[in-house]
């Protein structure tokens, strides 16, 4: 004789245990985004800055380069010799040629011997230029942002500078980027 | 290994840092999944570079050697 059991209805289902996986997944670590604030305009200093920024992208993380300052000369076309609008604009280029082809030394200038031979040793040694790491870095999807305060400070305009810039922005900009986690580096 | 066809050779022989990295990671671009990249470079740097490089992308360091001066890496694409 077989009972059965009726259902207590004032007992309440136990839920269903919980199954851990087997093995957790190792969640996908997202590299840090970089931001790297291009300042400064001479020669080592262009030279670090497109290092960074291609070997960044190479590594798979986002990279932008904030332009601002010295550092927004080097993005104006080689071939622009004098830029800017008043008398000062045009001098401030006048005394230092824009261009990533024109860049001078901090230390060792000499009249632009020191570029000429440390150029000369990186041809000898197969360094890239930087300008071949500027367009590397482009094709790499670098992201160049230009700060709209240098450009109207040096009355840079749009067709100066070479092709594939980000739209000018500001420091808000970059400091958003920076508390949202970027890792920020002052070149 | 040496029976898997290798998918794509970047000769970054002579290259200095970073060019080696920057060319694999271009060249990695253009490869499916599981396919495998050769790499030859001559840069004593890249023995850490590309462990480094393999890390951070998720790209698997597969094979590593040197034959004189020139360091051969095969990598498969993640």
């Amino acid at each position: 004789m077989t009972v059965i059991a009726e259902p207590d209805m004032n007992v309440v289902a136990e839920p269903a245990p919980v199954v851990a996986p087997a093995v957790a997944p190792e969640p996908e670590a997202k590299p840090r985004d970089i931001l790297i604030i291009c300042y400064s305009g001479e020669l080592e200093k262009t030279w670090a800055t497109m290092i960074l920024a291609t070997t960044g992208a190479a590594m798979g993380a986002k990279v932008r380069v904030f332009l601002t300052f010295w550092g927004l000369q080097t993005f104006v076309k080689d071939s622009k010799r004098i830029t800017g609008d008043g008398v000062m604009q045009k001098m401030m280029s006048f005394m230092q040629r824009p261009g990533v082809s024109h860049r001078k030394l901090s230390k060792m200038n000499f009249l632009g011997m020191g570029p000429w031979m440390m150029n000369k040793l990186a041809k000898q040694y197969n360094v890239a230029s930087p300008k071949e790491l500027l367009e590397a870095a482009q094709a790499m999807g670098v992201e160049f942002m230009p700060c709209q305060m240098t450009m109207e400070m040096f009355g840079l305009k749009r067709e100066d500078m070479i092709d594939g810039l980000g739209d000018p922005v500001g420091a808000a900009t970059v400091i958003g980027l920076m508390q949202g986690g970027d890792a920020p580096l002052f070149i | 290994m040496s029976t898997e066809q290798i998918a794509q050779i970047v000769d970054a022989k002579g290259l200095s840092c970073p060019m080696p990295i920057v060319k694999t990671a271009q060249a990695a671009k253009s490869l499916a999944s599981g396919q495998l990249l050769e790499v030859l470079a001559t840069d004593p740097g890249s023995t850490k570079d590309f462990a480094a490089w393999a890390k951070a992308t998720g790209n698997e360091l597969v094979e590593q050697t040197v034959e004189g001066s020139v360091y051969r890496f095969v990598l498969r694409k993640k």
